[in-house]
């Protein structure tokens, strides 16, 4: 994959059906293209500043082997620093540490205050920032930052790697089978094999931006994955990427027909989800704008809060019926069940199975990216990285592990966590806040307030949702996409394993900090 | 159909800029004046009177910490020279226990009754001391009113407080044995006794009227009441000292009265119960590890109602390794479910309770209700700077507070509280607080996790106990 030309960030108003209509960009590929950001200070772990005795000699530009320092061809004088490409310190043994080199001793370099600023502890700045470089140049991250630990002190980020001392001889990158087949059960239904293991979650049409929404449609269909209505409705506009789309049945039933059922691949009950495990999802009336109103079928304006659970769900049996009904309506849709993770999570799993569900999706407490009550992300619900095994060894032990697919979520960032869970026991992922990262979020959380995200992801609001094109979404997206599977192959080659679905289940790959079992005997 | 507990609220904006965690700054000698400044495209509207109020006390700093932190104006300046910078005050709010994301959350609680909620997921760490290191269960199908949110209403926050029989005993058909005094707490949370150093102005008279609003019970030293500056009325505890029991006729009319532990305590009881025999006399110790078996011992005496009291920070007053009131509730709710005589006595707990969450896990393991007190001088904007204590000027000045605005912002808390119970219970699929008690097969703990998940993977956890 090469770079060959810029995709721009957002500049006008584009209205999508103008953009589809444009032939070029009418088919969607894996093509990676730099999608630089849309903001003109994208903010990186060090500043670097040129003072005003700069000759403009452009060695500086000259020397940078990371584009920090850049002379438009034709011009005499050099562009602001880009410092948010900047490796920093580590630069300063090299042969092209500007600060060394400026004849004029013109340049510094300093720690960002903005970025100290930045992030929390399960996405730490260096996670976010390394997500808007993968997401700008579809390529992993440089070194400097940490692209695959949070700080959070827990599950993920005290789990490693076992690599062997050396990868088998006869296993190559490009031999590694990253694809997940969804329908494991040999009914009459199609089997579904994506490309890559995840896939994306539900948003809905309401809670995130229309561009949002099909940029990831467009890159869900670029590598033969999925993305997911959320429970918001259809949205007509998906309807050519209809057969990436997975649509959801959630307790409000929004914009739940059966047209729209006929068109799915996969049908996705949403019994809870990790963001508010127990309570129902919920629109604040400042998002219910007269489109989105509109696609609910509800009065603009009005907050609209979905029960919880389904009223129509009393017992294990009546979960059997709501899966017949959807098989019933389409027979070809394989049938997702999203829950969240009880303590009794494993029980679950095997109900579903045995409702007829192809996939269980546990969606764990600390994920989602719709907004939620404090207490409820934090508190309820336990994480997913103790549900996974948990479900995948009650699987086994009931003899249908290799008859249900395994969904994991919440709280998954980086191309290392999603081999972890699948090392844990899941089949597959479902990803949802790195895609916003990816499209820059900020993670400040005021997705759910006044007229939605101020940066344009998770709003409806006409003016702010035209902060992004769905060409520089869907680019961004997909060179996201390529760079986590580049991670992810990268990971498996190290440990030696050429499929997903041979690193299913395989937790002698992993070792914990926090155990006697830490890997701490082998590499003394 | 039986009227509905609601705490009704009402917003109570701070008298004071409240404490940002971060803010805009930037380097105006830069500025290039140019006609499309970020500052007018910011979606919060926080640059709205920059120019106007830049030289004002309040405006300027205003907008500089409680900008929102969405970066668009940072990220799009034309010069760059704006940047966003940690505010060096916001981590000098509280303390280890109290951490300034608490200081300010229940700010946002009081300032306007609500439930904070925000996108984006959760960002805090994986577990924690305490009570983080327990999560509430939650039920895939069973909700308590299966009527969504709008069946919330229906959730019973209520407790009782006192001595319940384990058995009814009855002659001739007709119930031979009265029955107990009891008192019901419409939400398992009480006010206990403000600090003296926090004793200043309008704020015990409005933690009392803010507790009767609500419906339930403040404690009040004695000797304030002793003095005239309280009367006893209907939701007042006065809290007695040890020298009783010659009390003042002045607390006989009170529901409830504590008293603290002392070897003379069934004596004391039983004066007080000689004044008036439907007065409810709650026992309050020090937490310790010897808790447990004072507990029962004062179960066993008749002793109907205990207020254990834990330190600030949710810990036993002992110098060398206190437990976490997680911990020593689960020990005497288990020793007394094994002696039989739980419902016996009513246990209050508090100390280190901070946030609504840790009243749900307090319940869970074992306390029939909690009673707080730094979280209301929160909710009237204290900073716990413990100026105050060195004689020094507040610089909230709590003691100039006004009475009825201190109520609305406690009212306010405990409201938005309130709801987060209900939200939590409702997670659990449990309709009434009296059976969240002890139910700690409605929540995980994180050894359990970890054991029952890594351990079987990953060996033994260096630290034995899985404690962090």
């Amino acid at each position: 994959m090469s770079a060959t030309s810029i995709t721009k960030p957002a500049t006008s108003v584009q209205p999508p059906e103008e953009f589809l209509s444009q032939p070029e960009y009418a088919q969607v590929t894996r093509k990676v293209r730099p999608a630089p950001p849309r903001y003109r200070n994208e903010i990186g772990k060090y500043s670097v500043y040129r003072a005003n005795n700069c000759r403009r000699c452009g060695k500086c530009a000259e020397l940078c082997p990371y584009g920090v320092h850049t002379r438009p061809e034709g011009y005499g004088l050099l562009n602001r620093p880009f410092d948010y490409r900047c490796i920093g310190f580590d630069c300063e043994k090299s042969d092209h540490y500007c600060i060394d080199a400026c004849p004029q001793g013109a340049l510094s370099i300093a720690a960002n205050p903005c970025f100290e600023t930045l992030g929390d502890y399960r996405w730490t700045a260096d996670l976010i920032v390394s997500t808007w470089q993968m997401a700008e140049t579809g390529r992993p991250p440089h070194s400097f930052l940490e692209s695959e630990l949070g700080d959070s002190e827990g599950g993920f980020d005290k789990l490693r790697f076992r690599f062997p001392v050396k990868p088998p001889a006869d296993l190559r990158r490009e031999d590694i089978s990253t694809e997940v087949i969804l329908n494991r059960r040999k009914d009459n239904r199609p089997e579904l094999k994506m490309d890559v293991p995840w896939y994306g979650g539900g948003m809905s049409f309401g809670s995130t931006s229309i561009y949002a929404i099909l940029s990831r449609a467009r890159t869900a269909k670029a590598w033969n994955t999925c993305t997911c209505t959320g429970e918001g409705g259809y949205v007509d506009r998906l309807i050519p990427y209809a057969d990436y789309v997975i649509t959801q049945v959630a307790t409000g039933l929004f914009g739940v027909r059966e047209e729209t059922i006929q068109r799915a691949p996969i049908v996705e009950f949403k019994y809870a989800q990790g963001a508010k495990p127990g309570l129902g999802g919920h629109l604040l009336g400042d998002k219910n704008t007269p489109s989105v109103a509109a696609m609910r079928e509800a009065v603009v304006g009005t907050s609209l809060f979905s029960p919880f659970p389904f009223h129509s769900l009393y017992s294990v049996e009546d979960h059997k019926k709501h899966l017949d009904w959807i098989a019933h309506v389409n027979p070809r849709a394989l049938l997702s069940a999203k829950v969240s993770t009880p303590v009794d999570v494993d029980m679950v799993a095997v109900g579903s199975y045995y409702a007829g569900a192809h996939i269980v999706h546990l969606d764990g407490s600390y994920g989602g990216t719709g907004a939620a009550p404090n207490v409820a992300k934090k508190n309820i619900a336990m994480p997913i990285e103790y549900a996974i095994n948990r479900v995948h060894q009650f699987l086994v032990d009931e003899g249908i592990r290799d008859e249900i697919t395994v969904i994991a979520s919440g709280g998954i960032r980086t191309a290392a966590d999603m081999v972890k869970a699948i090392a844990l026991g899941a089949d597959g992922i479902v990803v949802g806040t790195g895609e916003l990262v990816g499209l820059g979020c900020v993670r400040c959380g005021n997705c759910e307030s006044g007229r939605g995200c101020a940066r344009g992801i998770t709003t409806t609001d006409p003016g702010l949702e035209q902060k992004i094109t769905l060409e520089w979404g869907t680019q961004r997206l997909v060179n996201l996409y390529s760079a986590w599977r580049e991670m992810f192959v990268e990971i498996l080659y190290r440990l030696g394993v050429e499929s997903v679905s041979a690193l299913r289940g395989r937790t002698d790959l992993l070792m914990h900090i926090d155990y006697e079992n830490d890997g701490s005997k082998e590499t003394a | 159909m039986p009227e509905k507990f609601h705490i009704h609220t009402y917003p109570a904006p701070p008298r004071f800029r409240p404490v940002g965690k971060m803010g805009i700054v930037d380097w105006r000698e830069d500025c290039s004046s140019c006609h499309n400044c970020v500052k007018r495209a910011c979606v919060y509207d926080f640059y709205r009177d920059e120019a106007e109020t830049l030289h004002e006390d309040v405006g300027y700093l205003d907008y500089i910490y409680q900008c929102k932190g969405c970066l668009s104006c940072v990220q799009d300046c034309t010069k760059g020279i704006l940047t966003r910078v940690a505010n060096p005050e916001y981590d000098r709010l509280g303390d280890e226990y109290f951490t300034p994301q608490i200081i300010t959350t229940t700010w946002f609680q009081a300032d306007t009754g609500r439930i904070p909620v925000s996108g984006a997921g959760y960002g805090g760490q994986f577990s924690g001391p305490g009570f983080d290191s327990i999560w509430t269960d939650m039920s895939e199908i069973v909700r308590p009113t299966r009527d969504g949110i709008h069946g919330r209403e229906y959730i019973n926050t209520s407790v009782d407080v006192g001595r319940k029989y384990d058995h009814l005993v009855f002659e001739d058909g007709k119930l031979s044995s009265d029955p107990y005094p009891l008192l019901e707490v419409p939400i398992p949370v009480m006010f206990d006794v403000i600090p003296e150093i926090w004793d200043r102005g309008q704020v015990v008279p409005a933690v009392v009227r803010a507790a009767d609003k609500i419906g339930t019970f403040s404690v009040i030293r004695g000797k304030d009441i002793a003095a005239g500056i309280y009367a006893v009325q209907n939701n007042i505890v006065p809290l007695l000292d040890a020298s009783v029991p010659d009390v003042d006729e002045v607390f006989t009319a009170a529901r409830m009265v504590m008293v603290p532990d002392s070897k003379d305590i069934i004596s004391v009881q039983a004066a007080l119960k000689a004044k008036n025999a439907d007065q409810i006399v709650a026992v309050r110790i020090s937490a310790s590890p010897e808790s447990a078996r004072r507990i029962k011992e004062l179960a066993a005496r008749d002793i109907e109602v205990v207020h254990l009291v834990f330190d600030a920070h949710g810990r036993e007053r002992v110098s060398s390794n206190p437990r976490h009131a997680r911990d020593v509730l689960r020990e005497i709710h288990g020793a007394l479910v094994k002696e039989g005589i739980r419902d016996q006595i009513t246990i209050i707990a508090s100390g280190g309770i901070a946030l609504a969450e840790h009243v749900v896990k307090a319940v869970i393991c074992g306390a029939d209700l909690v009673a707080i007190d730094i979280p209301l001088l929160i909710a009237l904007e204290c900073r716990l700077c413990h100026e105050c204590a060195h004689d020094r000027l507040c610089p909230v000045e709590l003691d100039m507070i006004d009475r009825d605005y201190a109520v609305n912002r406690i009212v306010n808390l405990i409201g938005a509280w309130h709801q987060q119970l209900i939200e939590m219970l409702g997670a659990m699929g449990i309709r009434e607080a009296r059976r969240l008690r002890g139910e700690t097969g409605r929540s995980m703990f994180f050894e359990d996790l970890e054991r029952d998940t890594f351990s079987r993977l990953f060996g033994e956890r260096k630290d034995q106990d899985g404690a962090h």
